[in-house]
């Protein structure tokens, strides 16, 4: 194992110059996140479109290695813009090939950027740090939803009041 | 060994050569320079020979049974229990087995706070500790706090890496002030004296965390008037799963037990049990034999090298470390800069490039080190950093390892571009 394996330029360009990084309004959800053996932390937001089926924006802030950081970029990279489904499934394709100990090599279509962590996979101590941006966007995309959902529901009651 | 206190290359060899596991070479083609005793330390042929000669000749159940192996094992572990209550300057029945330090704080902060405790721990009582505490030294406490309706404080840390004894006044509400004896992380050593003086000055029982003394110098619990201590045999070259509470003798007959169960009793009926005296009383079920065996000549193993020469050694090793970090633009030491008011750990931040990422291309090399908050956050809150790069010594480390982790940091800097 040498380090240039783990450490990609791809990688490095991300953690020098990260994407969408910063804060941003509107968002549906905020959610933040702990590695809790190393402290690093991320606050990540997810904005959905009105009907909650496109992801529109995701900003986020935090402090992690080049790692974590790298990899939340590339997130952001890879699914704005795209459908909550699609979106879904980039992020099990990620997290099955970091988790696979080296084992699954990624799809350059559905990951982009992201296949270059794939060498991050042989290092398992390094796995949550990879992850831990593309979990906090499943949990902020979930609670998105949800309040999606309840605004849907209500102004979906509210229609149904005005009709009476 | 020599009698001297220092260990010359000659010496070094030799104990080196009982650390086979020293001269692996690792994934980046570099030899292993284990720079994270002070997470777990390696162990000797010596321990692993005691604990397989102990399993292939003489295992049996303790203190149970009338056979020959119940009678060699109980020996070899009431013989195991006095070498290593002696290594720690108290009695033997002073000295409960546990199955690692935690356990041991733990057991003593359960047993504070039970109400047949006649001192027990209860509303409008105070718990002190400090901020330069191990996660094991705090969240027991914030716990026995949680559980009885006591407050817990602390003595704050100096920017040095100190206890801070004027941020805290102690008055007759306190009952347990618990400390480190040796920071995990600033290698810094609170004054043990002092702060039992003020401690027992308004009649409040000591806790001494001493998981990272034990195994780096020459520690005697009774001269330092502590009534609780707890250390871990992993660290001090021994096996896992084992760990030791020292407790006074006067105030260990005055508790009411931990765990319950096997072992520990004297008599029993349907309705309730008595228990036997300590040490037994705080050693239910069956026990850690073998681990016994293994901490015991591990102990016997440091005390063969002789404890003066090993902290003389290790000394030696954070003085060059410091040297060598503080050479580097960009690398900030947390704790003293001085080895004159410190031991090991040496733990440091990197501008602009994080622990994990440091502790990569440490590991690149070689270089085995912990990186991230070591079980000490508030610490590292309190320092406003997230995570560190910790480099921990022990009796086998090596200048040479000390040159390799300072080059490596510098090649961390070069690889991520200042």
């Amino acid at each position: 194992m040498r380090l240039e394996q783990m450490y990609q330029e791809v990688i490095l360009d991300h953690y020098k110059h990260p994407h969408h990084r910063g804060l941003r309004e509107p968002f549906g959800a905020e959610v933040h996140h702990v590695n809790p053996t190393c402290g690093d932390d991320v606050t990540l937001r997810v904005a959905l479109s009105p009907d909650g089926e496109h992801v529109e924006d995701i900003s986020y802030d935090g402090q992690g290695c080049s790692i974590s950081q790298a990899a939340t970029s590339v997130l952001t990279d890879q699914v704005i813009g795209q459908t909550v489904g699609d979106a879904l499934k980039t992020v099990a394709a990620f997290t099955e090939m970091v988790s696979s100990r080296g084992t699954v090599e990624g799809d350059e279509d559905v990951l982009g950027d992201g296949v270059a962590f794939a060498g991050v996979a042989k290092y398992p101590a390094r796995v949550k740090c990879a992850l831990l941006g593309w979990l906090a966007f499943k949990a902020a995309v979930a609670e998105a939803r949800n309040s999606t959902d309840a605004v849907a529901q209500a102004s979906h009651r509210q229609d149904l009041e005005d009709k009476k | 060994m020599t009698a001297s206190v220092d260990l010359d290359v000659t010496d070094l060899v030799r104990i080196r050569a009982d650390f086979p596991i020293l001269s692996r070479v690792m994934r980046g083609g570099q030899q292993l320079a284990y720079l994270d005793s002070g997470a777990t330390s390696q162990k000797p042929l010596q321990v692993l020979d005691a604990e397989r000669d102990f399993l292939t000749n003489h295992y049996g159940a303790v203190h149970r049974g009338a056979h020959q192996l119940m009678e060699e094992s109980t020996d070899a572990y009431e013989l195991g229990r006095a070498d290593i209550a002696a290594f720690v300057g108290v009695g033997a029945g002073e000295l409960a087995f546990t199955k690692n330090a935690t356990e041991a704080l733990n057991l003593v902060s359960y047993v504070l706070g039970d109400s047949r405790y006649e001192g027990a721990v209860g509303p409008g009582d105070v718990i002190v500790t400090t901020e330069l505490e191990h996660h094991a030294n705090l969240i027991p406490w914030q716990e026995l706090a949680r559980r009885t309706g006591a407050t817990l404080k602390w003595y704050g840390v100096t920017d040095d890496g100190n206890v801070d004894l004027d941020s805290l006044q102690l008055d007759e509400r306190v009952k347990v002030v618990a400390f480190t004896h040796h920071s995990n992380v600033t290698g810094t050593a609170p004054p043990v004296a002092e702060m039992v003086k003020r401690a027992k000055a308004v009649g409040a029982l000591t806790v001494l965390d001493a998981c990272q003394s034990v195994p780096h110098q020459s520690v005697d619990f009774r001269a330092l008037g502590v009534d609780f201590a707890a250390f871990s045999g992993h660290k001090m070259l021994g096996p896992t799963g084992i760990g030791a509470l020292y407790g006074r003798a006067e105030l260990l007959e005055t508790l009411p037990p931990f765990l319950t169960g096997g072992s520990m009793i004297e008599t029993v009926t349907m309705e309730g049990a008595t228990y036997a005296p300590p040490p037994q009383r705080f050693e239910a079920g069956t026990q850690m034999i073998s681990q016994v065996v293994g901490l015991a000549a591990a102990a016997r193993y440091l005390d063969g090298i002789g404890m003066q020469a090993v902290a003389a050694h290790e000394h030696e090793l954070v003085a060059a470390a410091l040297e060598g970090l503080r050479t580097i633009p960009g690398v900030r030491i947390i704790g003293p800069t001085d080895a004159a008011e410190r031991r090991s750990p040496v733990a440091f931040v990197v501008d602009g490039v994080h622990a994990h990422d440091v502790g990569q291309v440490l590991d690149d090399d070689g270089v085995a080190v912990r990186v991230g908050h070591h079980c000490a956050w508030p610490l590292h809150r309190r320092f406003g950093v997230a995570a560190t790069v910790r480099a921990s010594f022990a009796v086998y480390n090596t200048l040479d390892e000390v040159d390799r982790l300072v080059a490596g940091v510098r090649r961390a800097i070069e690889f991520f571009g200042g």
